[in-house]
């Protein structure tokens, strides 16, 4: 009952903008600020192949003469490489735009998945109920009482010694977003069973039964749509965590090969150099992480007050 | 009791034979473990929502069903619109058993039955643009029909419950609660139905905003040739809505007769009670029957008849004997041994 | 004197980008021992009357101005503190779900014996007597085991008498009902009106009983305001209210009902639905609805006239009693 209709028919952009949640946004700062940082990355790395002078995965263009040369505002600089250079001899700057492409890719795709699953999984647990209900929370709980980075370190540990590093490297973004995405989807499921279950007993969806509806349409078409909101919330969430994992996984050496870096690789070849003076190479790369993964929580927080009135800030 | 059902099987559309549905409380076994005088024993503990409730609804009738919180009146219509399975007992819809069959056998089913729900704030999916919300049905039963088909029908409905055309693309919250249940109404109707279950349509709603929704189901009624099982609590509804009512008390049919019958000449002694408790507008004298203590929970149902324990005309029968339906000489059913015996005091 | 006299009283609600006024200018008088009805549907500002009284009004609601007169004491604009010992001490609520009142975790001893050491000096034996009578006054059966009893052990009924009789712990002279009986079936409602009526009666205590049914009023109260979007409408004695309405308003409401026309007819609906707060129409607020309503309804707000016994705000009332009320359909 927030919103009173206004007399002439207001056009898409206008309902958006004036909608409670453009308008909490709108006096947020916060949520502003971190939404610009967070877009400011995307849309950075995402050109990655337009904007950095140099592509880092191509041999031809990487010199080892070149290496660890320092940033510019840094004695001893050259001022082609804008934030020095790498252990190999790669521009960091490059480097890290195409490493937060990758990490943001293996970040989304592996909440993708997780939420494929989970939703899928928590909507017939939820909805179904009884005996179904009661073994895919039991597995969830299961899944659960394992750590994300325990499952994934045995998962890609023993691909890795059984298809060889070799075509590991190869498929290593795959099999990453794959254990990431399978290793969280009980956070996904339990979330949307609640909402189901809360949403279940209303009586749009007694209405829709006694029309027939089949028990896949009411989920998809009618459940589901009802449980966006804290499916947006965890989601936020989610991907920062999903960056930190593969940046953790990256930085014990089970994740994406050095050929091919992500934020976390980049971090984890920099940190031999660390104390030999050559501190950017860890550290860059670190704080673009950081900054990365605090805008999508501050993001992920705006979100969880403006979805959920109840649940004040504390 | 028998001689109204065998009246003409093709007048009666809806009909329940002695209907149960009881709530397990006690899910698991670990639940259902009690320990009892140094032994453990598994006892299971259930509501007895609906007890051998048996009822026809005629075509073309207005059916209300009424009583107070938690006498079933709910769960009977929720039993009917197939929401949930009974325990026990059987409904037969135009002379086929429905209460087990599968939802895609009871397809063709749907179209003729369509239930109203008492909330309108809850009952439309707050998502969907009231066109979609309209259209959906539609579609879904007439997987064939053309778009402008579909358009022309969802049109030609909104029309006759007096949903505004510029009202098809907001959203239900921007409605007001009578409005709202305008729309739901609009939304049983699109596939046609010929019998509506409608489950407190009105309490929800104001004073003025209730004749509103009263008036537009009683049209429809005509225009459609609509029957109709309307539960509620309110009998001053009753009164003008109903054909026929049947009285309910902790899941137990009490009395079922003609409107007027009922109102002009109450027989239960719980019927008696609860009309006269109803505030009236011009007398300044309530004068009504106080009952002793208030509604026993359905969990342990007494032996005897369920209203014993509050009558004021019990005895060592009623405690121990469950009344049945009987016929009165007006045509009322009573399930009453004081009525039966003719003891009832005042 | 009158004991609760209030003038002009005016709410408002600081909303996002508007300030809305769900009270304009309210007055109205109650003297000692009297029972008046406030009747409304829901959004017509008569649950904020009773919250303004109390002064519970929480942000965003504010009372903007007027005032209230409660035993000679300007109350409007007090703080909590100095609210403390009226409220609850000299005006009493109840609202419609007991739950509100009654403190779960707590005892109906516990919680009696607290609101009564609250604002007298009494040991803990003496105040468990005074809850004993004043359940007994409520007729609650065995009330020496209802003190050690948690409020979910009772059902609806039971809990509402307690409330009452916690109302009534300190000796009110005023209670504020809120819709108290909404919540319960119809016996049982019945059973709370009767006491209700009997313990206000019986102590000369003034109510003010806030409610959507007209028959619950027309069986309780002496006087009887009607409430529209925010305004007083109609106010005066109760049975001249029911029987002989002015305003148009209130002859819809009662015509409305199902009990006004025979069985199977069409009801006599007042169309449309009333104004949302920040839709209040100028002029008169029921002028959209009314099929009296001529021009001067649109534009000026109507003063409130006495006419006929009953104090009505309506421009045409004059007009409107000539015509025959019977064959008005909408």
């Amino acid at each position: 009952m927030s919103t009173v209709a206004t007399n002439p028919e207001p056009s898409r952009f206008e309902r958006i903008w004036n909608s409670n949640m453009a308008y909490s946004f709108r006096r947020n700062p916060v949520a502003v600020v971190s939404l610009a940082i967070f877009l400011a990355i995307a849309i950075m790395s995402l050109l990655a192949p337009v904007i950095a002078p140099f592509d880092p995965y191509d041999p031809a263009q990487i010199d080892i003469m070149n290496s660890e040369y320092p940033p510019v505002w840094v004695d001893g600089s050259e001022p082609e490489f804008i934030l020095g250079t790498d252990d190999q001899g790669r521009d960091l700057w490059s480097t890290i735009l195409y490493g937060t492409r990758l990490s943001l890719l293996i970040g989304l795709c592996a909440v993708g998945l997780q939420a494929f699953l989970g939703i899928s999984i928590g909507l017939i647990a939820g909805y179904i109920g009884g005996r179904l209900d009661s073994l895919l929370m039991r597995l969830a709980d299961i899944q659960l009482s394992f750590s994300t980075l325990m499952v994934a370190i045995i998962f890609l540990a023993v691909t890795q010694a059984m298809f060889g590093s070799e075509t590991f490297n190869q498929y290593a973004v795959f099999f990453l977003i794959a254990v990431i995405g399978v290793a969280e989807w009980p956070q996904y499921a339990r979330t949307v069973r609640a909402t189901v279950l809360a949403e279940k007993k209303k009586e749009y969806v007694d209405s829709a039964r006694v029309l027939g509806f089949g028990p896949l349409r009411i989920m998809v078409r009618h459940i589901l749509p009802n449980s966006l909101s804290p499916i947006f919330v965890i989601s936020t969430v989610q991907v920062a965590n999903a960056i930190i994992s593969e940046a953790s996984l990256s930085f014990l050496g089970l994740g994406m090969p050095p050929s091919q870096p992500s934020l976390g690789s980049l971090i984890s070849s920099g940190f031999d150099y660390i104390f030999s003076g050559s501190w950017w190479i860890t550290a860059i790369p670190g704080v673009v992480l950081v900054v990365l993964v605090l805008v999508i929580n501050l993001l992920g927080d705006w979100m969880r007050d403006v979805l959920n009135p109840k649940l004040y800030k504390g | 009791m028998k001689d109204i059902v065998n009246e003409t099987a093709q007048d009666t559309i809806l009909e329940l034979k002695n209907l149960e549905k009881r709530f397990e409380l006690d899910k698991g076994f670990l639940e259902k473990l009690r320990f009892k005088n140094g032994k453990f024993t598994t006892e299971e503990r259930a509501v007895h929502a609906v007890n051998n409730v048996s009822l026809e609804v005629k075509r073309g009738e207005a059916l209300c069903v009424v009583g107070e919180s938690g006498c079933g009146k709910s769960t009977v219509a929720r039993l009917v619109a197939g929401l949930l399975d009974p325990s026990g007992g059987e409904i037969h819809y135009d002379g086929t058993r429905i209460d087990n069959k599968s939802r895609r056998e009871l397809m063709s089913m749907r179209k003729k039955m369509q239930m109203i729900f008492q909330n309108p704030y809850a009952s439309l999916n707050p998502r969907m643009t009231i066109q979609q919300a309209l259209e959906e049905p539609v579609r879904y039963h007439n997987p064939g029909m053309s778009r402008s088909d579909v358009r022309a029908k969802v049109a030609e409905v909104m029309q006759s419950v007096g949903v505004d055309p510029t009202w098809a693309s907001r959203y239900p919250h921007e409605f007001s609660g009578g409005q709202r249940q305008r729309i739901a109404i609009a939304r049983a109707l699109t596939v046609d139905p010929e019998f509506i279950i409608a489950d407190e349509p009105i309490s929800a709603l104001d004073v003025s905003i209730q004749a509103q929704v009263l008036n537009l189901m009683l049209e429809a009624k005509d225009e459609r040739g609509l029957t109709y099982l309307f539960i509620t609590h309110d009998l001053s509804v009753v009164q003008h809505f109903g054909t026929r009512v049947v009285v309910l008390y902790l899941g137990s049919v009490c009395e079922l007769s003609d409107t007027a019958t009922l109102f002009n000449n109450p027989k239960h002694p719980y019927t008696k009670a609860l009309l006269s408790a109803v505030p009236q507008l011009k007398d300044d004298k309530p004068n009504h029957i106080r009952l002793k203590g208030e509604i026993p929970t359905p969990i342990n149902l007494p032996t005897g008849c369920p209203f014993a324990s509050r009558c004021a005309s019990a005895d060592n029968r009623c405690l121990s004997e469950k009344p049945r339906p009987l016929a009165q000489p007006d045509g009322a059913m009573v399930a009453c041994h004081a009525v039966e015996e003719g003891r009832q005091t005042g | 004197m009158s004991l609760l006299s209030v003038r002009d009283l005016t709410v408002k609600f600081a909303m996002r980008d508007q300030t809305v006024t769900a009270l304009d200018q309210i007055s109205f008088d109650l003297g000692k021992g009297e029972r008046l009805g406030i009747v409304g549907e829901s959004g017509a500002g008569k649950s904020i009357t009773g919250f303004a009284l109390m002064n519970l009004l929480s942000r965003p609601g504010f009372i903007d101005s007027g005032s209230i007169n409660f035993e000679g004491r300007e109350i409007a604009g007090l703080s909590d503190k100095e609210m403390r010992p009226i409220r609850g001490n000299r005006m009493a609520m109840i609202f419609q779900d007991p739950m509100v009142t009654l403190n779960p975790v707590l005892t109906i001893g516990q919680q009696m014996v607290e609101t009564l050491q609250a604002h007298r000096k009494l040991s803990k034996a003496d105040a468990e007597q005074i809850s004993i009578m004043k359940l007994r006054e409520v007729y609650i059966p065995s009330p020496e085991d209802r003190l050690g009893q948690y409020p979910h052990e009772l059902s609806g009924g039971m809990r509402q008498r307690i409330v009452i009789a916690m109302a009534l712990l300190l000796e009110p002279e005023l209670i504020i009902a809120d819709e108290p009986t909404t919540a319960l079936d119809v016996t049982i409602q019945a059973d709370i009106m009767e006491l209700l009526l009997e313990l206000c009666t019986s102590n000369m205590v003034g109510l003010i009983l806030i409610t959507h049914d007209l028959g619950v009023v027309s069986q309780m109260t002496e006087r009887t305001l009607v409430m529209y979007a925010g305004r007083i409408i109609e106010a005066g004695k109760t049975r001249e209210i029911i029987n002989d309405p002015q305003h148009p308003y209130t002859q819809g409401l009662i015509n409305a009902l199902p009990q006004q026309t025979l069985p199977g007819q069409r009801l006599k609906q007042i169309p449309g639905n009333m104004p949302g707060l920040t839709a209040i129409p100028d002029g008169c607020p029921f002028a959209p609805r009314c099929q009296y309503a001529i021009d001067n309804c649109r534009r000026t707000r109507p003063e409130t006239v006495s006419y006929a016994n009953v104090e009505v705000a309506c421009h045409e009332v004059n007009r409107l009693h000539n015509t025959v009320l019977e064959d008005q359909s909408a």
